[in-house]
C-alpha cells in the first residue's frame, strides 16, 4: 500500500484550474520531491494532501485512509509556511499542547526530547515571542515530528534556516527515511532536496510533468530538472 | 473521554494565551465600563424608567464587550498559521470549537461580573437580591452570545473586515435569547423573582442554547475546512 496516493485530483479557485489531473504515488520510505516554479501548484496540492482543503475531483489517501480522518491525521506531521506556535506560550507549552493534542503518553517529556534534539533545550521555557526566526523555525521541525509521525509532509521546509539549522532537519529527515517514514516537500531549493529525495515530481502550472526516480544525474546537477522538465 | 480531554486542552490554551497577553479582556472590560459610566451620567439612575431599561441596557454592554472577546478567538490562530497546525492534528472540529467556546465563555462571564457591581452602583438597582438567578440568566445568555459569536469568529478569520462583520452576523442570530435574557435581567435587577410569566423567556434561551450549540458543533468542520 501507498504511503500517500493522489489520484486525478483537480483543484480550482474561481475559474483558474491550481492543479489538473494529478497523480502520483509515494511509497513507505521514499522521499517525494516536489518541485515547480512559483504558482505551480506545489503549496496548493500539499494542503490537499494534509486535508486541510478538499479536491474539487479526484481523492488522496495517507496510509490508505482519508486525510481527513483523526486516525490519518495522528499518522502525519505537516510543517507549513507558518510555524504553527504560539507567540505569547513557552517552546515547552507549545510542544506540550500539540503533544496532547496528539495524545501522547508524556507529552512533557516527548516535547522536552524534542526540545533537546533540535537544539532548543535550554530556551525551553522562553517566550517563542523572544526566539530568532531560526529557533522559531527549529521550533517548527519540532512540533512536526513531536508525535513521530510515518507521513511528514513539508512545505519549503529549508526555507529562512540557517546552515546549522538546515543540518539539523537534513539529519532528523535522513533518520525519518532509514526509520521507514515517507516524506513529500515541495521545494526551490534543490540541491537540499536533491540530496535526500528519492523520487521527484516536478508541476508546471498545476500539471504534473513529471513524476519518477531521482537520477544520479539530477543529484549532480539539479538544474537539470528543470531544463529537462520544466518551464523555460 | 478524550473528546472532552480535548476540549480542555483547547480552552486551557486559549486562557493561558489570553491571560498572559489580556489583549481582549483588558479592552472588553474597559469597554463596558465606560459605556456603563456614560449611560448612567445620560440617564437618571433615580427614575423609573431608567430602572425599567437597566435590564435592556446592561445586555447590550454585554453584548458589545463580548463582542471584543469574542473577535480575537479565531484570530488568535492567525499568527504563524496556528489554525493550520489544529486542523493538521487528529482533533474533531466540534472539540476545537467546543473548547474555544468554554474559553469565550469563561472569559466573557469574567468581564461580566466585573461590571455587574458597577452597573449596581451606577444605576441604583437591587441586584443582589435575586443573584442566584440573575447568575443562571447570565450564564444562559452567555452562553448563546460566545456559541454565535464563536461560529461567527471561524467564518470570519479569512477576512479582512472581521470586526466589522463578527458583529453582523452575531446580533441578528443573537436577537431571541438576547430578548429574553434582557427582559428576565429587568425582573431580576428589579429584585423581584422569576415568575410563571417570565419563565416561557427562560425556556426560550435554554431552547436557544442547545439548538445553536448543536447546529454549531454540526457545521464547524465544513466551516474550518470546506
Amino acid at each position: 500500500m501507498s504511503a500517500v496516493a493522489v489520484d486525478g485530483v483537480w483543484k480550482s479557485f474561481g475559474d483558474y484550474p491550481a492543479l489538473r489531473d494529478i497523480r502520483l504515488e509515494a511509497a513507505p520510505g521514499t522521499c517525494l520531491a516536489l518541485i515547480g516554479r512559483n504558482g505551480a501548484g506545489k503549496t496548493t496540492l500539499l494542503r490537499i494532501i494534509a486535508g486541510f482543503s478538499r479536491p474539487g475531483r479526484g481523492q488522496v489517501r495517507i496510509g490508505g485512509g482519508d486525510p481527513r480522518d483523526p486516525e490519518t491525521r495522528r499518522q502525519v506531521g505537516f510543517l507549513g509556511h507558518g510555524i504553527s506556535v504560539y507567540d505569547e506560550l513557552s517552546a515547552l507549552e507549545n510542544l506540550t499542547l500539540y503533544g496532547r493534542l496528539y495524545g501522547l503518553a508524556d507529552p512533557p517529556g516527548a516535547a522536552r526530547e524534542w526540545l533537546e534534539r533540535t537544539g532548543l533545550g535550554r530556551v525551553a521555557n522562553g517566550l517563542v515571542r523572544e526566539f530568532s526566526r531560526g529557533m522559531r523555525q527549529r521550533l517548527a521541525v519540532a512540533r512536526a515530528f513531536l508525535h513521530e509521525p510515518r507521513v511528514l509532509l513539508l512545505d519549503e521546509p529549508f526555507t529562512a534556516l540557517d546552515d546549522k539549522a538546515i543540518a539539523v532537519l537534513q539529519r532528523l529527515l535522513a533518520e525519518a527515511l532509514a526509520s521507514g517514514r515517507t516524506v513529500v516537500m515541495s521545494t526551490h531549493q534543490l540541491r537540499e532536496a536533491m540530496e535526500l529525495a528519492s523520487h521527484v515530481a516536478v508541476l508546471v502550472r498545476g500539471q504534473l510533468a513529471f513524476h519518477g526516480v531521482r537520477t544520479p544525474e539530477m543529484a549532480a546537477d539539479p538544474g537539470t530538472v528543470y531544463a529537462r522538465y520544466g518551464e523555460a | 473521554m478524550r473528546f472532552f480531554h480535548q476540549v480542555g486542552v483547547i480552552a486551557a490554551k486559549d486562557l493561558r494565551a489570553e491571560l498572559r497577553t489580556k489583549e481582549a479582556i483588558n479592552s472588553s472590560l474597559a469597554f463596558a465600563l465606560v459605556i456603563l459610566l456614560m449611560f448612567s451620567f445620560a440617564f437618571d439612575p433615580l427614575a423609573d424608567t431608567t430602572r425599567e431599561i437597566s435590564g435592556g441596557l446592561l445586555w447590550i454592554v454585554f453584548a458589545f464587550a463580548g463582542t471584543l472577546v469574542l473577535n480575537r478567538s479565531f484570530a488568535r490562530e492567525l499568527p504563524n498559521d496556528c489554525l493550520d497546525g489544529l486542523i493538521a492534528a487528529p482533533l474533531p472540529g466540534a472539540a476545537l470549537f467546543l473548547g474555544k467556546v468554554c474559553a469565550n465563555f469563561l472569559l466573557v462571564l469574567g468581564v461580566q461580573l466585573v461590571s455587574l457591581p458597577v452597573f449596581g452602583i451606577f444605576y441604583n438597582v437591587p441586584w443582589t437580591r435575586q443573584f442566584p438567578q440573575l447568575l443562571l440568566v447570565m450564564v444562559l445568555g452567555t452562553w448563546g452570545l460566545t456559541v454565535v459569536g464563536t461560529v461567527s469568529s471561524a467564518l470570519t478569520v479569512n477576512i479582512r473586515l472581521r470586526e466589522l462583520m463578527l458583529p453582523m452576523l452575531t446580533y441578528p442570530i443573537l436577537f431571541p435569547a438576547l430578548l429574553g435574557a434582557m427582559q428576565l435581567t429587568a425582573t431580576l435587577v428589579a429584585g423581584n423573582p422569576i415568575g410563571p410569566g417570565e419563565a416561557g423567556w427562560l425556556k426560550m434561551i435554554v431552547g436557544f442554547d442547545v439548538i445553536y450549540t448543536a447546529v454549531s458543533l454540526a457545521l464547524v468542520d465544513t466551516i474550518l475546512v470546506g
